[in-house]
Order: C-alpha cells, then sequence, then structure tokens
C-alpha cells in the first residue's frame, strides 16, 4: 500500500509520538516535535496539489482542506513558541523533564487527533477522534499538578465527558435515522453516503439527534452555557496548550457541528438548525463580553474572548448562506491566527513576570517593547479594528446580517463593543503606566507571534484571490 | 414480534433504568459501587441478549468487556482506592432523597415522551430501547450533579456510559467500530480518572470537590 498525503498527515503525528515518548533529553524532542509539525504542515498543503482518493474511513474535500492546513499550521507556529516556552520553564524548574517528554508526546498525540477528526468520514470515527483530542488536552491541562491546574483539568474532564457522551447520543441517533434507508452495516455511519441519502431519513429522529449534537460539541466548542471548562482550561495549563486550545481545538469540534449541519440541511421536514446555532451563539458573544470587565487573570480574560469569538463564528454559520459562511470562515481563520498569537505573547509576558496577575503586570511597553507591542497589536487585532484581518470578517458578518435581520445585528454589534470596551479597559494597565514586576529581557522567540500578526494585517488589506475562491467555493458546500 | 426476545430485552433494560433509580439514593460510597457493579451486570446481560437475537456475535465481546471490566475489576479496584483514601464511611447529602428521585422521575418521563414520539417509524424493540438508553443517561447525568464526592461523580458517570453502550447495540447492526471504541474509551476514561484520584490525593488530601472550589484562581 503506498503511502498517499491524506495517510501522512495521520501518520507523522502518530510516529513522532511514539517517538517523542521514548526521548529522554527534552532539548532534541522539543526539535524533533518542530519538525515533526512542519512535515504535516507540508504535507497538508500538498492537499491541494494532489487530492487524494477518500474512502469509507476518511475523506478529502474542499471544506476540510481549509481546516486541515489551518491545523497544521497553527500546530507548527505553535511547536515552535513551545520550544522556547518550555526550556524556560525547565530553568526555573516548573516542570521535570520528565513531565516535559510526556508534554510532547501527548501534544503530537493531539495533533494526530485533531487531524483525524478533520479527515474523519465515518461519523463514529470522528467521535472517537474528538473523545481522545479531548483526553490528551486534559492530561496537558494538569500538568503543573498545582491545584488550580487540577482543578481546572477535572472539571475540563468532566464536562467533557458529559458532551461527549451526549455527542455520541446524537451520533447513535443519526446511525438509527440513516438504517431504514441505508441499510445496516458501516455504510450508515459514512458521512458521504448520509450526505447524499439524508432526504429520506427521518425528520423527527434527526431533529432529536441534531440537538444532541449541538449539546455535545457545543461543550467542547465552548458556548455558552456550556463553556465552563473553558477559562480555567485556559488558565492553568501551558501556555502553547491555551493556544492550541483556542486556536485549534474548538475549530475541530465546531467541524463536527458543521458536518452535522450539512446533513441537516439536505433532508426536508427537519428543523432549521440555524436558528438555534444563531441563539447560542449571541448568548455566547454578549455573555463573554461582559465577563471580560472583571477578569483580574490575564489568560482567563483572552480566554473570554475566545467564547465571544465561537460564539461570532457560530452565529455567522447559523445564519448561513454564502455570504455569511464565507465571513464566518474567514473570521474562524482570521481568530485562530490571532489569538494564538496574543497566546504566544501572553506565555512570555507570563515568564518575564512570574505571574498572570494583571494587576501585578504594568508599563509592558517600557519595560519589554517588543513584546508588549506585539501583544498590543494582538489585542488591537483581536477586538477588530480596522484595518486588521479580524475587522473586515466581523464586517462581513455584520453587513450579511443586517441585510437580512437587523435586530440580531444590531446585538452583535452592541456585543462585539462591550468586548471591545472591557478588553481595552484592561490591557490599557498591562501596556502603559507605571512598571510593575520584574523588568529582565525576555527569552522569546518572536517569529511565531510577529508570522500570525503579519498575515492578520495583510489579509486585513489584501486578500489573494485564491483563498477568496477556495473560501467561496466552501461557504456554497456550507449551504 | 412481540414474543419472548421482546419481553426479555424489555425486562433487562427496564432493570438497568431501576439499577439507576437504586444509585440516585445511596448516600455510602461503598453502598453505591456495589449497585454499580449490578448497574454494569444487568448491562452485560442484556447486551448478551441483543446479541443473541440479533444474531450478532462480536456484541458477546461487548457484554464480556462490560461483564469483566465494569461489573468486576472497576468496582474492585473503586473500592480498594476509597478504603485506602479512609473515605469508605463517609456519608454525602447533596441534594434531598425525595427531591432527586422526584426529578429522577421528571426525566425519565421526559425521555419517553421525547423518543417514542419521535421514533414511531423505527421498530419497537429499537424505539423502547432506545428510550431505556436516554433514561439511563439522563439519570447518570443527575447522579453526576446531585453529587459532591468526586468518585460517586465518576460513578454516575460510568453508568452514563452504560446507557450509551445500551443504546449503541439496541441500534441493529451499528458497526462495530463505534462497539469497539465505547469500550476503549471507558478503559481510557477510567486511566484518566485514576490518575487524577491520585493526584487529588495527594494535592488536597480530600476527594470531595468542594475543596477543589476553594482553589480557584479568581475568588481568592
Amino acid at each position: 500500500m503506498t503511502v498517499d498525503a491524506l495517510a501522512a498527515i495521520l501518520l507523522i503525528p502518530a510516529v513522532s509520538a511514539a517517538i517523542l515518548a521514548l526521548m529522554p533529553d527534552y532539548r532534541l524532542s522539543a526539535a524533533i516535535n518542530v519538525v515533526a509539525a512542519v512535515f504535516t504542515f507540508l504535507t497538508a498543503l500538498s492537499l491541494f496539489v494532489v487530492e487524494p482518493v477518500s474512502g469509507q474511513y476518511l475523506l478529502v474535500d474542499d471544506l476540510n482542506k481549509v481546516f486541515i492546513v489551518l491545523n497544521t499550521f497553527v500546530g507548527f507556529t505553535t511547536s515552535v513558541f513551545s520550544a522556547s516556552y518550555i526550556s524556560h520553564e525547565i530553568a526555573i524548574g516548573r516542570l521535570t523533564p520528565a513531565f516535559v517528554r510526556f508534554y510532547h508526546a501527548m501534544y503530537q498525540t493531539l495533533m494526530f487527533a485533531m487531524n483525524l477528526a478533520l479527515v474523519a468520514n465515518n461519523i463514529g470515527l470522528m467521535w472517537v477522534a474528538v473523545e481522545v483530542a479531548t483526553l490528551t488536552t486534559v492530561l496537558m491541562v494538569g500538568i503543573y499538578r498545582t491545584h488550580e491546574a487540577l482543578e481546572a483539568a477535572w472539571k475540563y474532564f468532566i464536562l467533557g465527558s458529559v458532551g461527549i457522551a451526549l455527542a455520541l447520543f446524537g451520533t447513535i441517533l443519526v446511525y438509527m435515522a440513516a438504517r431504514p434507508v441505508i441499510g445496516e452495516g458501516l455504510d450508515a455511519m459514512v458521512w458521504t453516503v448520509l450526505v447524499k441519502r439524508a432526504a429520506e431519513f427521518d425528520p423527527a429522529l434527526l431533529n432529536v439527534a441534531f440537538v444532541f449534537l449541538l449539546l455535545g460539541y457545543g461543550t467542547k466548542v465552548g458556548l455558552a452555557p456550556l463553556h465552563a471548562w473553558l477559562p480555567d482550561a485556559h488558565a492553568e495549563g501551558p501556555t502553547p496548550i491555551s493556544a492550541v486550545l483556542s486556536g485549534l481545538l474548538l475549530n475541530v469540534a465546531l467541524y463536527a457541528l458543521l458536518r452535522f449541519k450539512m446533513i441537516l440541511a439536505v433532508s426536508v421536514g427537519t428543523i432549521a438548525p440555524g436558528p438555534l446555532m444563531v441563539v447560542m451563539g449571541l448568548i455566547s458573544v454578549i455573555f463573554a463580553s461582559l465577563m471580560l470587565y472583571r477578569r483580574r487573570d490575564i489568560k482567563r480574560m483572552f480566554a473570554y474572548s475566545s467564547i465571544e469569538h465561537m460564539g461570532i463564528i457560530v452565529f455567522a454559520f447559523g445564519m448561513g448562506g454564502p455570504l455569511a459562511n464565507f465571513a464566518g470562515l474567514l473570521h474562524m481563520t482570521m481568530h485562530s491566527l490571532t489569538k494564538s498569537a496574543i497566546f504566544f505573547a501572553v506565555g512570555h509576558v507570563a515568564q518575564v513576570k512570574g505571574t498572570q496577575k494583571i494587576a501585578d503586570i504594568g508599563g509592558l511597553t517600557v519595560t519589554n517593547p517588543v513584546l508588549g507591542w506585539g501583544l498590543m497589536l494582538g489585542v488591537v487585532a483581536i477586538v477588530g479594528l480596522p484595518p486588521l484581518g479580524i475587522f473586515m470578517s466581523e464586517f462581513l458578518v455584520v453587513s450579511s446580517t443586517f441585510a437580512r435581520a437587523p435586530y440580531l445585528a444590531a446585538i452583535l454589534v452592541l456585543g462585539i463593543l462591550i468586548a471591545l470596551g472591557g478588553l481595552f479597559l484592561r490591557i490599557n494597565a498591562v501596556m502603559f503606566g507605571e512598571p510593575k514586576g520584574a523588568t529582565k529581557p525576555a527569552e522569546a522567540s518572536y517569529v511565531p507571534m510577529f508570522t500570525h500578526l503579519a498575515l492578520v494585517c495583510m489579509a486585513g488589506v489584501y486578500l489573494p484571490p485564491a483563498l477568496v475562491n477556495g473560501f467561496q467555493n466552501v461557504a456554497r458546500l456550507l449551504g | 414480534m412481540h414474543g419472548l426476545e421482546f419481553d426479555v430485552a424489555h425486562l433487562l433494560a427496564g432493570t438497568l433504568v431501576l439499577a439507576s433509580f437504586m444509585m440516585l439514593y445511596q448516600d455510602r460510597l461503598t453502598a453505591l459501587l456495589n449497585v454499580y457493579a449490578l448497574h454494569a451486570l444487568v448491562l452485560a446481560l442484556s447486551v448478551a441478549w441483543q446479541a443473541f437475537i440479533q444474531d450478532a456475535p462480536h456484541l458477546y465481546v461487548t457484554a464480556f468487556i462490560a461483564l469483566v471490566f465494569k461489573a468486576t475489576i472497576i468496582p474492585v479496584a473503586l473500592h480498594r482506592i476509597i478504603v485506602r483514601l479512609g473515605i469508605h464511611r463517609e456519608i454525602e447529602t447533596a441534594v434531598g432523597v425525595g427531591l432527586t428521585m422526584m426529578a429522577g422521575i421528571g426525566l425519565v418521563a421526559l425521555s419517553m415522551v421525547v423518543m417514542l414520539r419521535v421514533t414511531p417509524g423505527a421498530d419497537a424493540l429499537a424505539r423502547e430501547d432506545l428510550a431505556f438508553a436516554l433514561s439511563v443517561v439522563l439519570l447518570g447525568l443527575l447522579i453526576m450533579v446531585t453529587r459532591r464526592n468526586a468518585v460517586s461523580q465518576v460513578v454516575g458517570f460510568m453508568s452514563l456510559e452504560n446507557g450509551l453502550v445500551l443504546a449503541a447495540t439496541g441500534a441493529k447492526g451499528m458497526p462495530l467500530v463505534v462497539e469497539i471504541s465505547v469500550a476503549f474509551s471507558v478503559l481510557i476514561a477510567f486511566i484518566v480518572i485514576g490518575i487524577f484520584l491520585f493526584r487529588i490525593r495527594e494535592r488536597f488530601d480530600s476527594v470531595d470537590i468542594q475543596a477543589l472550589d476553594r482553589f480557584r484562581g479568581e475568588r481568592r
């Protein structure tokens, strides 16, 4: 059997996870981690050149290509950031080499699980992959073994498992709906078959299935009111994991939801999934924006900002139609890039200052200018100021909504503005004013952060036509 | 169709719901674990019966896993853990028994109404099975929210997984992929839980979740 690109994006992380588990030297294993991530990313890019044949288990189409490339790219840049982050943690003795060995193996296992979830054609396989991704991140969130980290990991584990369990129940119901039409056996769980025949499925059963899937995978997306695990998990785990959680894992869960939404869209007589997603999206935006004002921990603050942005994305996909879907995809890409860049910066800030408390950090632009202004640029991007990428995608979401449902658009804009105020209020104290905390220079690798920010800046001014065409194509697929 | 096959499957699935109710009002950990073992045993019988009537030999594997792993190894291991942690005599009452039972009855009624109404097309056995499975899942959730102790929350979660297995085996001809994965995920989940219990014990000297709440990052 020849190994095509599809198999390679699964095999590279899986094999390197096994190698890393045996590697005692943390410098070498950090390097291997980066190399593996780079190769996975290059392989993912090759999907655009040669499209592998899809089978009963694995699938590549225009929709998941976008997700895979984004996933492997941020996975790669985060591995670069992680190398410098980890060496500092070892130096100050917060992590021991044994834990770092475990951490690197888990990092690649997580990449494997996320890639598997994205290429899975079988809805059962997709569920297993999301479950594995959840379990690996639970272990990584708890890696510092402080009180807070253990509480965060426990909470994440319990809520994540319940979410995952509900998603499995939904998956079983989809199979029950498909069985009378497609027949028993494997075919009734293959997504490409399901979406072709969905018009004949029992609509009532599909409705119930979607509610379970929305609650189940929605927990993983971090939609309010199912978000309780998210801020803790982001704040207490190692910062590279916060970046991967916000930038990637939330997207993977969203992707699973979108696949099922596409099945429902084909079926006649089912409830429209859109309004449910719109409502949950709006609740998340408003709730998370208000929560931003009272944050005292810098990582928790950006975790709430992630809830807000996932709300906007789910809102956009819930509205549906080519324009809103396009905006949703663009916003998802921009958010992944910007938020991981912010976490890269915040990770180094926390290392320099030795604390995550906003009250203990001050005057960052004076003490560490490069880091400070980098983070400032990230925050300017994330609140959606022009001319950066997020401004453009938010503008598209809002303007496409205004034409169809002005009230909803008004609520959305209100939420975005509240978030802007909250983030600026808090970040102002961190950036300017009297320098507080340690003032040592940062031993940071700025390349990943500024690469992301440069991409976001560029996207705000100019989008390559190839990218626009690709996104438009996917937006049409999503219906 | 409404022969002996149906009646026995119905009886076993109903017994599983009953066992879930029994777990709701156990206030001692050892008793809770014993009822959980019973729960898993009933599940094993139910799955084995499904394997027999569906003529699906691979389901016997699932039944065997339920019998050996869930009904024997896990309860024994948890018994040892709680004795070692010194919490086997502890009594926990988060919400009153009466209220919990009422909520449980409400949840079962809800799942009956929902599942029976949306599945008129499916065959009788599958739809009844699904309704029972949803009841077990919801009761598992109820056990989790009414408990404060980490061990009993885990037991609630495992009973919830039993409901999922019941649903998966009731869906006729569901591919083996899923059954293995369900069993496998339970295994992984248990290992993870084991590690966590160990660490929680190490750090807090208590497995009471309320102790965890005190260490929240922001509420100091």
